[in-house]
C-alpha cells in the first residue's frame, strides 16, 4: 500500500517530445479519479482480492480532491426501516418525473446502499442519531452527518486496503485493445512525466462535468469557479471513453439545482433540512403554486426551476425564508453549512446577514452533468461495464441511474468493482504490443502538444478557450443566462462553434505544467460539450424543464421520446451519432409517485 | 481572491517534500514561490473556496476571502484542527463573533484485529 506523494511543481521547458519522460506501471484493475466512487472500487476489489494490484491515478492529492474536498453535511439517500430497494426506486422514478431511468441499475445500487453508508460509519464518519441510537432523518431519505472529514475517511480506507495512489497524474486518454480498453495514459503535473498505466480493467470514476457553462458570477472577476459542482471535475472520464467509442446516455438531463444566490451553496439543507419554505418577493410560497405535482414535495427538477419561473414572470429574487429559525436551528444550519460548504457561512458574514432578519436568497445554478444526481454518463450493463470492453464506470460517470449521491456513488463503487474483477477472471488476451506502443507515443504528442508550443507562441490560452466555451454553451446550449432554454437552431449554432473550437486546439498552448493540465482539460469539456449538444438536440421534446427545455418543443411527447437519448463518437472519424434506447418499467406502480 | 496568504507566518512548510497547501488544494492552485520562498495562489478566479488548504495550514498562514464582487470586507472564518473536533471562528463585517465546534470523526477501532484485541 501507498499513497505516492507527489513533489513541488517543477518548471520544465522541453524543447521536444524526447526530452518528456515516460513512466510506465502494470497494474491489474486501475481506476482513474479517487473519489467518492473511486474510494470504494479500490476497498472492494481488494477485500475480495487482496492479491490484485490496484492502482488509483488520481489527478489532486486523495486526501482533498473532487467534489467532496470540502465536505458533505448529509446523506441523501438511506433506506429507513419499513421501506425497500424497491421503495427508493419508486421516488428516484417519481423525482425525475416518471423517468425513463435504468431501474435495473437503480434497483442494484438500492439493495448496496445501505452497507455502503454503514462502511463510511464503520470507518469514523459521524451520522448524526437521535437519544435512542436511530439515525436522525432529514427528509424522508436523507441523513444529517458531520462530513468535513469525508474524503480523508474514504481515502484513508483505500490506501489501508492497499491500493496505490499516483497522486497529481491528470488522466488524458485511454489505452486501448483494437476495441477494448487495457489502461490509461496521463499527464504528471507536478513531475512533468507522460505517466502509462498498463492494466487488465480501467474503472473510470472521474466525477461529473462542472464548467461547461458559464456561472453568473462569472462575471470578468475573482469569482470564475464559484459554482456548486467542483470545478475541477471537468468531465475528463466522459471525454476520454467518448474518444474511443463508448456510449453516451442522458446527457440531456442536466443537473441543474436552486442553489443559493451569488455564492452557489447548496439549499436543500435549508429547504428541506430545516423546511424553511420557498418564497418570492411578494411573500408569496412559490411551492403552493405547483401544488398540483406535489408542492414541495415536487420532483427535483420542478424545484430547481420554480425559482428561475418566479424570476422570469417579474416575481423574483426568491428566498429561502429563514426568518422564523429558532436560534439553535440557525446553528445547527450553519454548522451543517461548515461541514459542506465552510464559506458559505463565510459569505453570509461578509454580507452581515443575520439570516433571522434577512431571507437566504436562492437562484438557479449553472448546469452540470452528472451521473449520480441526474443520469447524464456511460451507458453502462449490470456490470457497471461501458460498451468499450474493459471499461467500467461508477459514481457520476455511469449515466442511466439518477440520485445516488454519495451513498449510492459508493455502492456503485463496488459493484463496478465485483464487475472488474468478474470479467479480468474470465481470461484475457495479451495486448498487442505494437499498436500499444504507438498510441503512447501519439496521446503523448497530444498531451505535451501546447507546451512544446510554449507561451510565446502565437495561440490561444486554455482560458480563453475554456471561456469562449462556456460563454456559447451558455447563451446557445441552454444556461442560467437563459433560464436554461434552448431550440434546434441555437443548438445547430452551439454544433458549428464546437467544431471550431476542435479545429483550433491546434492553437492551445501552455506555459507550464499547470497551465498544459488546463489545456487538456479544455480540450476534454469541448468534447463533452459537444456530446450535451447532441443530447440536447435529439430530445425534441420538453420532459424536465430547466434541466432540459426545447422552446420549441415545450411539451411532453411520450409517443417519441419516453425512451433514452444516446450518443456515440467514433473513434476514427470524430463523427457523432445520436440514437435511442427502449425504457423498461421493472418497478410496478405509478411513475409519477414515490 | 479567495485564499489570503499572510507572508509573516508562511514559511513555504520548509524541509517538507510538498507544503501542505500545494498538497491540500484539489486544484492544483497553490504553490510555493521559488523567489520569495511563501505560498501563493496560482490563480485566484480558478479557486473553488474548498478550504482545503486553510485547513491544512500548520502556522494558520492561510485566510479564504469571499471575491469582492460577491461579498465585502472583511469577514472571516477559521478553522482549527483538532483529531476528532474541529473549531470554526467566524467574525462577520460587523465584528461579530460566532464559534462552531463538533465532532468531524467517530474514534474507530483499527482496522485489523489481531486475537490479542479479541
Amino acid at each position: 500500500m501507498a499513497n505516492r506523494k507527489a513533489s513541488r511543481a517543477v518548471d520544465i521547458a522541453p524543447r521536444s517530445l524526447a526530452e518528456v519522460r515516460t513512466e510506465t506501471v502494470e497494474c491489474d484493475l486501475l481506476i482513474i479519479g479517487g473519489g467518492n466512487a473511486g474510494c470504494f472500487v479500490a476497498t472492494e476489489a481488494k477485500r475480495l482480492d487482496p492479491s490484485l494490484r490496484v492502482v488509483i491515478m488520481e489527478k489532486a492529492e486523495i486526501m482533498r480532491s473532487g467534489a467532496c474536498s470540502a465536505g458533505m453535511d448529509a446523506l441523501n439517500t438511506y433506506i429507513p426501516e419499513g421501506k425497500t430497494p424497491e421503495d427508493l426506486v419508486r421516488w428516484s422514478r417519481a423525482q425525475v418525473g416518471g423517468g425513463p431511468l435504468r431501474e435495473d441499475l437503480a434497483l442494484s445500487n438500492a439493495e448496496e446502499l445501505n452497507e455502503a453508508i454503514d462502511d463510511l460509519e464503520r470507518w469514523g464518519l459521524p451520522i448524526l442519531r437521535d437519544e435512542n441510537g436511530k439515525i436522525r432523518y432529514r427528509g424522508k431519505w436523507d441523513i444529517s452527518i458531520h462530513g468535513e472529514q469525508l474524503k480523508p475517511i474514504m481515502a484513508e480506507k483505500a490506501i489501508e486496503a492497499g491500493a496505490e495512489v499516483y497522486n497529481r497524474v491528470v488522466g488524458t486518454g485511454l489505452l486501448m485493445d483494437g476495441g477494448r480498453c487495457v489502461g490509461a495514459m496521463g499527464l504528471g503535473v507536478r513531475d512533468g512525466a507522460f505517466h502509462v498505466f498498463r492494466a487488465k480493467s480501467v474503472v473510470v470514476s472521474t466525477g461529473g462535468a462542472g464548467t461547461l457553462y458559464k456561472s453568473y458570477t462569472a462575471d470578468s472577476t475573482d469569482s470564475g469557479a464559484q459554482i456548486w459542482m467542483c470545478p475541477y471535475c471537468v468531465g475528463s472520464g466522459y471525454a476520454m471513453g467518448f474518444r474511443q467509442g463508448a456510449e453516451l446516455s442522458s446527457l440531456e438531463q442536466r443537473w441543474v439545482a436552486t442553489r443559493t444566490k451569488d455564492f452557489c451553496g447548496p439549499v436543500d439543507t435549508i429547504s428541506v433540512g430545516y423546511k424553511a419554505p420557498i418564497i418570492n418577493c411578494k411573500d408569496e410560497r412559490v411551492m403552493s403554486r405547483y401544488a398540483h405535482l406535489g408542492g414541495d414535495a415536487a420532483p427535483r427538477f420542478i424545484r430547481a426551476n420554480a425559482p428561475m419561473e418566479e424570476w422570469l414572470a417579474g416575481r423574483g429574487p426568491c428566498y429561502c425564508d429563514t426568518r422564523n429559525m429558532a436560534p439553535e436551528l440557525v446553528q445547527a444550519m450553519m454548522t451543517d453549512y461548515l461541514n459542506e460548504r465552510p464559506s458559505f457561512v463565510l459569505f453570509l458574514a461578509s454580507r452581515g446577514q443575520d439570516v433571522t432578519k434577512e431571507p437566504i436568497e436562492i437562484y438557479g445554478s449553472d448546469p452540470y452533468i452528472m451521473g449520480g444526481h441526474t443520469m447524464g454518463g456511460f451507458w453502462v450493463d449490470m456490470q457497471r461495464m461501458t460498451t468499450v470492453p474493459g471499461l467500467f464506470a461508477a459514481g457520476e460517470t455511469a449515466g442511466g441511474n439518477p440520485n445516488k449521491f454519495v451513498g449510492g456513488c459508493a455502492a456503485e463503487g463496488k459493484l463496478a468493482a465485483r464487475g472488474a474483477i468478474a470479467y479480468m477472471a474470465a481470461g484475457l488476451e495479451t495486448p498487442d504490443e505494437a499498436a500499444v506502443s504507438a498510441q503512447v507515443e501519439s496521446e503523448k504528442a497530444r498531451v505535451f502538444a501546447p507546451l512544446l508550443r510554449g507561451k510565446d507562441y502565437d495561440g490561444v490560452t486554455p482560458t480563453e478557450m475554456k471561456e469562449r466555451l462556456q460563454r456559447l454553451m451558455d447563451e446557445y446550449a441552454g444556461g442560467s443566462s437563459q433560464f436554461y432554454r434552448t431550440n434546434e437552431e441555437r443548438l445547430d449554432y452551439a454544433l458549428r462553434h464546437i467544431k471550431m473550437l476542435q479545429s483550433q486546439f491546434a492553437y492551445l498552448k501552455a506555459a507550464d505544467l499547470h497551465d498544459l493540465m488546463q489545456a487538456n482539460e479544455t480540450m476534454d469539456r469541448v468534447d463533452v460539450a459537444e456530446a450535451v449538444v447532441h443530447h440536447l438536440k435529439a430530445r425534441r421534446e420538453t420532459r424536465w424543464a430547466g434541466w432540459q427545455t426545447r422552446s420549441d418543443y415545450p411539451g411532453r411527447d411520450d409517443a417519441n421520446f419516453d425512451c433514452f437519448v444516446e450518443t456515440r463518437r467514433d473513434p476514427a472519424t470524430g463523427e457523432v451519432t445520436a440514437f435511442t434506447r427502449p425504457y423498461e418499467q421493472l418497478v410496478p406502480g405509478d411513475r409519477f409517485k414515490a | 481572491m479567495p485564499p489570503r496568504i499572510l507572508t509573516e507566518k508562511c514559511n513555504g512548510c520548509e524541509g517538507l517534500p510538498e507544503s501542505r497547501c500545494e498538497e491540500a488544494c484539489p486544484g492544483n492552485l497553490m504553490v510555493v514561490d521559488a523567489a520569495t520562498g511563501k505560498a501563493r495562489c496560482r490563480c485566484t478566479r480558478d479557486c473553488w473556496d474548498c478550504m482545503s488548504c486553510t485547513k491544512a495550514c500548520p502556522r494558520a498562514a492561510i485566510e479564504t476571502r469571499i471575491p469582492y464582487q460577491l461579498g465585502y470586507h472583511k469577514a472571516s472564518l477559521r478553522p482549527i484542527m483538532g483529531k476528532e473536533h474541529i473549531t470554526w471562528k467566524c467574525v462577520d463585517i460587523h465584528g461579530v463573533e460566532t464559534t462552531y465546534k463538533y465532532r468531524n470523526r467517530l474514534a474507530v477501532a483499527p482496522a485489523i484485529r489481531t486475537d490479542k484485541d479479541a
